[in-house]
């Protein structure tokens, strides 16, 4: 028996739906048509100011420049300077620190996450239905918990006056300073660790749940252990799901900011201003005062973190299943 | 104490070969695993609530993991006195600005969601472009230029800045056009208009009740995301009698030890009162989030 089995396509055959109304004339169903478009038309008329406006804003932003140094608002004056904001962002050493570090963080926390969350699913899957309900709730608690909470948690847990993690790891003979500037990513990782394999874990579950028992037991028939099932029936079962789930992760990751600004409350010297791309725009934005300059890291950051989305799903498209 | 109770799993059926049932050894490793995972997720959770019953002393000298002295109620008449009240205010802006932001997001996305499930107009595709084209912006692209917008519209430092983006929310409006699809039958719409029924009138009546599961899953992941959000706040409320409690919780953290007040007390007590709502909100409504997009349909 072969066991590649692929996925079930996810969606139905686009439905014929809507407008074919077989009444009498088309100025009714024009009519109706119209009537059906005004129901889009609140969502259409902020989404063109609240979504729309900035993106253009931003573009338009980024090509200007504002000359004299300055808080005082009266005194600057705003010229147009084409790309110069750009080509400055480009040789911008501290912003590209910051990228490199977060994409650096991202190539290793996100996959770790995913594998994690695939292990879960799998274990969850080969108990009984009912346990693992109960079990799926508890393992939910992570995800009910606001981020900024869970960073507080966490940031109380590592703490080396309050947090009794210092002192366990002290009784195995090992110095462990979370705040230090080798430990942050390990620190900051877990956090992330901690918010998110409950949830993914739940959504690779349900995929899980999905494939039909009866393969199961023919592949047992067949004489496959359990390992085997799990790898070549399971495993190409829920990739979709995964490789979403790791876009999602990495065009997150790329953004991160209040995980690291509510760190740097607690230990400046290790997470600095920049010390995130986020991190980075922000303090140009509202410390600095430099918008336009703000406006033109925006772009390049959201170019940078689309491209990534795009070669990923790519990549991960391409690979045999 | 095996599994001959348990009728849903198939695979541990008597018919099987016998060596496929699983092992002892391969059990224990499973629920090793899971206990492990559990543990994980629920201790730092019991450390938070722990530490809420502790005074300040018994915060920096006790055992993290267990109770030591018992001052939660002290603890919490603090966090509702501490300047003025100001925790209190805090969590009525959060509720304000969640309730209003996602109910106006639910009626603004459903009809939307609605209107794309259900009609072809001109501009139809445009508008399902717009929004995934939107699922790829990121975040971060909006923020700076949404402040200087806000600026010109002078809603910055306002609860219009929070509330009124909030309303349109293109993941909803996609949410709301997959559950129409799947929850109204077109030939439900036509009856309605057979017999003379408006357009407006069958959404209101037909449209609307049916997908009301689908509008309570959008509303609750609304309200999560705006109970949860930080990097709006933070950009745009300036006073703190406008701040939102996660902003204000972050504002505490940021007090530092070395003035003469040490918030840390505050701010763990804080976070587990700002937790009870959500948590509280999304046990009660768990059959929405669980629900499955099949289940309005023609009766």
């Amino acid at each position: 028996m072969s066991l590649d089995l692929k996925p079930k396509p996810l969606t139905k055959p686009p439905a014929q739906r809507a407008g074919d109304v077989r009444a009498s004339g088309g100025r009714w169903r024009r009519t109706v048509a119209l009537k059906g478009a005004s129901f889009t038309a609140p969502f259409f008329a902020g989404f063109v100011v609240f979504t729309v406006v900035p993106v253009i804003m931003a573009l338009s932003k980024s090509l200007y420049s504002s000359k004299s140094s300055g808080l005082g608002f009266g005194e600057k004056t705003v010229t147009f300077s084409g790309f110069e904001n750009f080509g400055r962002a480009l040789h911008d050493s501290k912003f590209w620190g910051s990228l490199w570090r977060v994409a650096l963080f991202a190539i290793v926390v996100i996959p770790l996450i995913q594998f994690v969350s695939l292990a879960l699913a799998l274990l969850l899957d080969s108990v009984r239905r009912r346990a693992a309900g109960k079990l799926r709730i508890a393992m939910l608690v992570p995800y009910m918990s606001p981020g900024i909470v869970a960073t507080l948690i966490w940031i109380y847990l590592y703490s080396p006056a309050v947090g009794p993690l210092t002192p366990f790891f002290r009784l195995f003979g090992i110095d462990a300073n979370f705040y230090s500037s080798q430990m942050i990513w390990v620190s900051v990782g877990n956090l992330m660790a901690w918010g998110s394999i409950g949830f993914n874990m739940l959504i690779v579950y349900g995929a899980l749940q999905a494939v039909p028992r009866d393969i199961f037991d023919s592949a047992r028939v067949d004489g496959a252990s359990e390992w085997r099932i799990a790898w070549s029936i399971k495993v190409p079962y829920v990739r979709r799901s995964l490789v979403l789930v790791s876009i999602l992760g990495i065009i997150g990751t790329l953004q991160i900011f209040s995980e690291p600004l509510l760190f740097r409350s607690m230990t400046p010297e290790t997470v600095n201003k920049d010390f995130t791309p986020i991190m980075t725009i922000y303090n140009q934005a509202f410390a600095v005062g430099d918008f336009n300059y703000a406006a033109a890291l925006s772009i390049v950051l959201a170019l940078v973190v689309g491209l990534i989305s795009a070669i990923f799903y790519k990549l991960t498209n391409k690979a045999p299943a | 104490m095996t599994t001959t109770t348990a009728a849903p799993s198939r695979r541990y059926d008597d018919d099987l070969p016998a060596g496929h049932h699983p092992s002892k050894l391969s059990r224990t490793l499973v629920w090793t695993g899971l206990v492990l995972f559990l543990i994980y997720s629920i201790a730092p959770v019991w450390f938070l609530v722990v530490s809420a019953t502790k005074n300040q002393r018994d915060l920096y000298t006790t055992n993290g993991l267990w109770f030591a002295e018992f001052h939660l109620f002290d603890n919490v008449r603090d966090l509702f006195t501490y300047n003025d009240s100001i925790f209190l205010r805090w969590m009525a802006n959060t509720l304000l600005y969640g309730v209003a932001g996602t109910v106006g997001m639910t009626v603004v996305c459903v009809a939307c969601g609605y209107a794309l499930a259900m009609y072809q107009f001109r501009g139809r595709g445009i508008l399902m472009g717009c929004i995934i084209a939107s699922f790829l912006i990121p975040g971060a692209l909006l923020t700076i230029p949404s402040f200087l917008l806000y600026t010109r519209m002078h809603i910055v430092d306002t609860p219009w800045a929070i509330i009124v983006p909030h309303f349109f929310s293109a993941f909803s409006v996609y949410l709301a056009k997959v559950y129409a699809e799947g929850a109204i039958p077109p030939e439900l719409l036509e009856a309605a208009r057979v017999d003379g029924a408006g357009e407006y009138r069958a959404f209101v009546t037909i449209g609307a009740r049916l997908m009301t599961t689908g509008s309570a899953t959008i509303f609750l992941l609304g309200f999560v995301g705006s109970w949860n959000s930080f990097f709006g706040p933070l950009v745009f409320l300036r006073g703190e009698q406008k701040w939102t409690v996660m902003l204000g919780l972050y504002s505490w953290l940021n007090i530092k030890v070395d003035q003469s007040v040490d918030l840390t007390g505050l701010v763990i007590v804080g976070a587990i009162v700002s937790l009870i709502p959500i948590v509280a909100l999304m046990l009660a409504m768990q059959r929405y989030w669980r629900s499955g997009i099949t289940l309005g349909s023609l009766k």
